[in-house]
């Protein structure tokens, strides 16, 4: 339980001095040291429930792919469409294997018709990077990793829009939600976007590097009335997950296909050109899942967590079903919350299961996802 | 770091306060801090035979879930059943209503094998 000893193959993001003197514990996260809390998990989940979170994302991936055959490029290398994109709009898409293995989830941003910001997991930066340059081999098109010259910060909450406009030199409020612009923050050229993981509305500022600690400041400066906190990893994964979103390593992984995540919407089996995996899909279309993702609530005391076995309702002594994929305490709903993979015939609300939790076992219940939906979801600006 | 003079500890985080016989043991503001946000313990049964070190529940925060360790050999009297809807007393409360067990301690003089509180502070390096 001791805290961590620096650990100097590390990476730094630009703000990891601010965490440091804002009081953040500090924890290893995918090669980088990250702020895992500031004040507390629950405190900082209903910071950005109530009002507004300042995020530090700079781990992230931010690889540019550029030049008449971009869209191409990406057409083929990822599960989605791309080239549908109109200029200033985003889409949330898979990379999978050729055997229809999700190796990442990821957001691309159509930033200019020929530009392209394909934003990845930390954990998957350098894989995603090279499969995209490896798969645009054939295309008119140039793949750059700029993760490490990149800043990424987050606000998020209710009052996000408020506290994040008079620091942008154009109006943001009629950007709708997955649409981004390039504009000018606080002076520096940024591209800002209506994107986020939390189930919140906000907003994502890609910055270079050298700009994000006058921003961040800034906005902490401009939320020092309470209306903006900073929110570390913990917190991020809680509101996430009551937002039902998907997190790789957990309800994603490289054996899981997307139909298995819920995620076939996301895929265009038919669109033009073909693309990396797609026989592997279109057979498995067709064979159906093998499994898939529910979420489930606790009807007995305890936490279930990733890698913990689900077990039938009659059978609590037999062999696994499916296994949670992730597990907390909701704070909003004040109760044990989980996403599990469990077979097809368990996906129904209302079906009950059991978790296994160390030495016993406790009943859950499987129940619409996902556990939250902020009040206003669904009422975007349309100016 | 609040850790108060009239306690023994363990080096598992635990703390034990001895009355007579009984001892009434719970979790040190360092371990609470460090755990975050608890929303669930646990509890061994009353009457269980607990032997100095051993697994006698389980303390979940948010982030992760942590064994408790009992820091000295007794029997289980009570158990704090105001943590069942109040998990978060053990943060709020660490050293008072966050208690966690009281036990009819086996040999009363197993309390000289804990740390005192400087002992204590210099294992959490304060």
């Amino acid at each position: 339980m001791a805290g961590a000893d620096p650990d100097a193959s590390l990476l730094h993001t630009p703000l990891h001095d601010a965490h440091v003197a804002l009081g953040a514990r500090m924890v290893p996260f995918a090669g980088w040291e990250m702020p895992v809390q500031y004040t507390g998990i629950v405190d900082e989940h209903r910071q950005v429930r109530n009002s507004a979170g300042l995020f530090d994302l700079s781990h992230m991936g931010e690889v540019r792919v550029e030049g008449p055959g971009a869209g191409d490029a990406l057409a083929y290398a990822l599960v989605s469409d791309p080239r549908t994109l109109a200029v200033g709009r985003a889409q949330y898409s898979l990379i999978c294997a050729e055997d229809g293995g999700i190796l990442d989830d990821l957001i691309v941003y159509r930033v200019a018709d020929e530009r392209f910001l394909v934003v990845p997991n930390a954990s998957n930066r350098e894989l995603v990077a090279a499969e995209l340059a490896a798969r645009a081999a054939g295309f008119d098109a140039t793949v750059t990793d700029a993760s490490l010259d990149t800043a990424l910060i987050a606000i998020q909450g209710p009052r996000a829009l408020a506290i994040l406009q008079p620091l942008v030199d154009r109006p943001i409020d009629d950007l709708r939600n997955y649409a981004a612009r390039e504009a000018r923050v606080l002076d520096t050229p940024a591209l800002v976007a209506r994107t986020g993981y939390t189930g919140e509305d906000g907003f994502e500022l890609f910055l270079p590097n050298a700009a994000a600690r006058s921003v961040w400041d800034a906005l902490l400066a401009a939320g020092a009335d309470g209306s903006l906190r900073p929110i570390g990893l913990g917190a991020r994964d809680t509101l996430r997950l009551e937002a039902g979103m998907p997190l790789y390593g957990n309800e994603l992984e490289r054996d899981v296909r997307p139909a298995e995540a819920g995620l076939e919407r996301v895929v265009k089996l038919d669109k033009p050109g073909g693309f990396v995996g797609r026989d592997a899909l279109v057979a498995a279309a067709e064979a159906g899942p093998r499994h898939q993702l529910v979420a489930l609530v606790l009807r007995e005391p305890g936490i279930a967590r990733h890698g913990y076995p689900v077990l039938g309702q009659d059978d609590p002594a037999g062999e696994p079903i499916g296994v949670v994929t992730s597990g907390t305490q909701s704070p909003t709903l004040g109760t044990a919350i989980a996403i599990a993979r469990v077979p097809p015939s368990h996906t129904t609300p209302g079906t009950m299961v059991r978790v296994a939790i160390r030495a016993s076992t406790v009943l859950a219940e499987v129940a619409p996802s996902p556990f939250y939906r902020r009040p206003s979801a669904g009422v975007t600006p349309s100016r | 770091m609040d850790v108060p003079d009239d306690l023994r500890y363990s080096d598992d985080h635990e703390w034990l306060r001895t009355d007579g016989a009984d001892g009434l043991v719970g979790i040190t503001r360092y371990a609470a801090d460090e755990l975050g946000d608890v929303v669930f313990v646990e509890l061994p049964a009353v009457g269980r035979t607990l032997a100095r070190g051993e697994t006698f529940g389980v303390i979940e925060s948010v982030k992760t879930a942590s064994d408790l360790y009992s820091p000295i050999s007794g029997e289980v009297l009570e158990v704090n059943d105001a943590l069942g809807a109040s998990p978060e007393l053990v943060n709020e409360d660490p050293y008072g209503q966050g208690w966690i067990v009281r036990l009819r301690l086996a040999d009363p003089s197993e309390a000289e094998l804990l740390r005192d509180a400087a002992g204590y502070r210099s294992l959490i390096g304060d």
